[in-house]
């Protein structure tokens, strides 16, 4: 006889548990778990819009009070993603407004989201309180005004690199003057000026805003009026990082800085002019995340700048730091955790800057608390991977862009399989990896074998053989997402291995060398999988089955295929109909 | 042998117009490009790369997409370089109040607001002196510019660069005339 706890004490339990995988797995134990698990759920996140359908989750979980939403596929970053492929937030939005009437909190990434959408948000949820929306389109400074003007109880407000047509800056004029729970607001991507008083009395009347990420356009010599208004701000994104010949902007600007005892974060820094970073030194030694990725200060002022951060946590900044300004991270941030270093060329073969291989060897070295690497540079050896492994089996993310593509050890010539073979076997736990270089099949062997718990792979421009994918599918246990592009990956991998595919979120393949025989079989094979094949340049003759594909989007949903998809994309099901 | 023409009688494995010293990128081996792909074609590009030098690359044609930036940060960058690396200047009369004639400067030519001054000065003969926030400038002459909106402003007020983009012509006023106005 199965004794079960009453339903008060199972919802409280459950409310302990937080995490999405926790809770599947309780949902999985018997039906009045599942029963009680759903109406209690209140977070929801959907990694892959296109996988399940709003109705879907809503009629599962009735409740919810937070949603977060990913769109498009991560290559869409970098414009490998054509125009209207998809994403749009729209019907999710139209959805939850009439079933969750409680929602406080959307977050979406790469999504389309329309100045409709947006209005709707802020009149449908009375106690909407956050609203992310990560590098997201398709709606403008209007759409911000309907949520400044209705959203009475907002708390965030996070624009984090979206693209918004910037019609006015008298959006934040908007905010009533009773409006004072706003606690973080990140305005960074927009690039008109915002009405400057109107911000100003916003900061001053609202004593929880932690963060408060300006625009470029805010000029220098108004910051330090912000910051005596929120002395208490823990991050801090600048506009403008210069101000015209004018000499009491510094005085009053380090000034101010001194007053704000609680800064953690610095981020912005466009335009710097040297003369002024000085201004906040007196935060340095409290820093734990500073972000000085579109500052283009050479190496001796950067490295005056880290060494008086001992805290450092997370480090962005522009390849300018150079191998001397990574010597000196690796002596002063010994807490360092995450790296990522930005090409300031992208194109030039022998670029200005000495980073090499060298400076990220130091760091690995010097700062054993590193989990977490981004990095841009020119050159790479295997016994500097190598080195950087043993050093450093702690890590969780390691990305690598050798920027010409192909380029093999710079030492010995070879491909850079052993050195990458080498960061999957010591890094035990490493959760993201990205790959560049000169790469045969031989990396994904050692893939295959080692990165077990590799939940993310990027490659590009590597591999000789259908052997490199199917080392990857057959291998990685854990992976989830997958993006390729520009290797000679076909048609044998992909059918060997399509049951793996169920068990990821997407797989992303372009310029490979999959045809449109083994998408079809593909699609026949899988029924739980939306094989999506873009054609923009309409040369794909679905007719001739050898024919190669440019761009291959498979990703698993439990809601059919989408209803949504521009003429450019061809599936099973429209193949049988005629294609305009 | 005709030294001159060695290279050309060179055999090599390559791709067909690729030379010795660096691998030639513009041929994207994106093999969708032909419809069947050997493995080979691969292996004699490796080989080609295993003995190539760090000579400067011929003219890089630009992959969609590579290096993976992205492209908010892509555009801030560029646009970086394209104001310094510009081959045309920033050219804008300038007017100033009594003179006979305008004059033409190049603002690229100037790295910040003291040297436009200097510059402005060296042209007209004439003193502008030091700018201060409250006061605007203590001479007789105020230099002042009209933006992108058809405003008249005073130079000064923006960062260099902002300024740079904004600025359609430059007027040296009297400065009691600054006051009247």
């Amino acid at each position: 006889m199965v004794y079960s706890l009453p339903e008060e004490v199972l919802e409280h339990v459950f409310s302990f548990i937080v995490s999405d995988k926790d809770r599947n797995v309780v949902s999985l134990v018997c039906k009045s778990w599942y029963e009680m698990e759903r109406w209690c759920r209140r977070r929801i996140f959907v990694g892959n819009c296109y996988a399940v359908s709003p109705s879907i989750m809503i009629r599962r979980f009735p409740e919810v009070r937070c949603v977060e939403l990913k769109g498009k596929p991560h290559f869409a970053d970098f414009n490998l993603v054509p125009e209207g492929w998809g994403g749009y937030a729209c019907s999710w939005i139209e959805e939850m407004s009439k079933a969750y009437p409680w929602l406080e909190e959307i977050r979406l990434k790469r999504m389309v989201v329309t100045d409709e959408s947006l209005e709707l948000i802020s009149t449908s949820f009375k106690n909407f309180r956050v609203l992310v929306l990560s590098s997201c389109e398709g709606f403008s400074t209007d759409g911000l005004s309907a949520i400044a003007a209705n959203c009475r109880n907002l708390r965030v407000l996070d624009l984090q690199e979206s693209e918004v047509m910037d019609l006015s800056g008298h959006w934040l004029s908007h905010f009533p003057e009773t409006f004072t729970s706003i606690e973080s607001l990140n305005m960074s991507c927009l690039g008109s000026e915002v009405s400057f008083s109107a911000l100003e009395r916003l900061v001053a009347r609202s004593p929880n805003l932690k963060t408060l990420r300006l625009n470029r356009s805010v000029p220098l010599g108004k910051l330090s009026t912000l910051l005596h208004l929120a002395p208490q701000l823990v991050e801090l994104g600048t506009g403008a990082y210069s101000s015209g010949i004018r000499s009491d902007v510094y005085s009053s600007l380090s000034k101010a800085f001194l007053g704000c005892k609680e800064i953690k974060g610095l981020s912005g820094f466009w335009d710097v002019d040297l003369s002024y970073l000085p201004a906040f030194y007196s935060v340095c030694s409290r820093l734990t995340t500073l972000n000085l990725s579109y500052a283009t200060i050479k190496s001796p002022d950067i490295t005056k700048v880290i060494s008086q951060c001992p805290n450092l946590q997370r480090l962005w900044v522009l390849d300018h730091i150079e191998d001397s300004g990574l010597n000196a991270l690796a002596l002063s941030c010994k807490n360092l955790q995450e790296l990522r270093v930005f090409p300031s060329d992208m194109y030039a073969a022998d670029a200005n800057v000495t980073l090499t291989e060298q400076g990220l060897v130091s760091v690995s070295q010097g700062c054993t608390k590193l989990q977490s690497v981004l990095y841009f540079c020119h050159q790479m050896s295997n016994s500097a991977l190598i080195t950087i492994a043993k050093n450093r089996p702690n890590l969780t993310c390691f990305r690598l862009c050798i920027i010409e593509p192909r380029t093999p050890d710079y030492l010995t010539h070879e491909p850079l399989d052993i050195g990458f073979g080498a960061i999957v076997k010591h890094c035990k736990n490493l959760n993201r990896l990205s790959l560049s270089g000169l790469l045969t099949d031989r990396v994904f062997e050692y893939i295959g074998v080692h990165a077990k718990k590799l939940d993310m792979l990027s490659i590009a421009f590597a591999g000789d053989s259908d052997l490199g994918l199917h080392y990857v599918l057959s291998g990685c246990k854990s992976l989830k997402k997958l993006e390729i592009r520009d290797c000679p990956f076909g048609d044998t991998a992909l059918l060997a291995n399509v049951a793996k595919l169920a068990t990821m979120r997407s797989l992303w393949m372009s310029s490979c060398a999959v045809s449109i025989g083994a998408c079809k079989i593909l699609s026949q094979k899988m029924p739980m999988l939306n094989v999506e094949v873009i054609d923009e340049n309409g040369t794909l003759d679905s007719k001739l089955d050898s024919c190669l594909v440019e761009k291959l989007y498979v990703y698993r949903t439990v809601a059919g295929p989408r209803s949504d998809m521009p003429g450019y994309i061809w599936t099973m099901d429209r193949d049988s109909s005629s294609r305009i | 042998m005709d030294l001159i023409n060695f290279e050309a009688t060179e055999l090599r494995l390559g791709l067909p117009g690729s030379t010795g010293e660096q691998p030639e990128k513009k041929s994207t081996p994106s093999p969708v490009n032909t419809n069947k792909r050997s493995s080979s074609e691969m292996d004699s590009s490796i080989s080609e790369k295993q003995d190539s030098s760090r000579s400067p690359p011929p003219t890089k044609v630009q992959v969609v997409g590579w290096p993976p930036v992205r492209s908010h940060r892509r555009n801030i960058l560029q646009g970086k370089k394209s104001e310094s690396e510009m081959g045309s200047g920033i050219y804008v009369k300038v007017s100033m109040d009594g003179a006979p004639y305008l004059r033409k400067v190049d603002l690229k030519v100037y790295k910040s607001y003291g040297e436009l001054m200097k510059g402005l000065q060296e042209m007209f003969k004439c003193i502008i002196g030091l700018y201060s926030e409250m006061e605007g400038y203590k001479s007789e002459y105020a230099p002042t510019y009209e933006d992108k909106d058809g405003d008249w402003m005073l130079v000064g007020d923006v960062p260099w660069d902002m300024f740079l983009t904004s600025c359609r012509r430059l007027r040296i006023m009297k400065s009691c005339e600054v006051m009247e106005s």
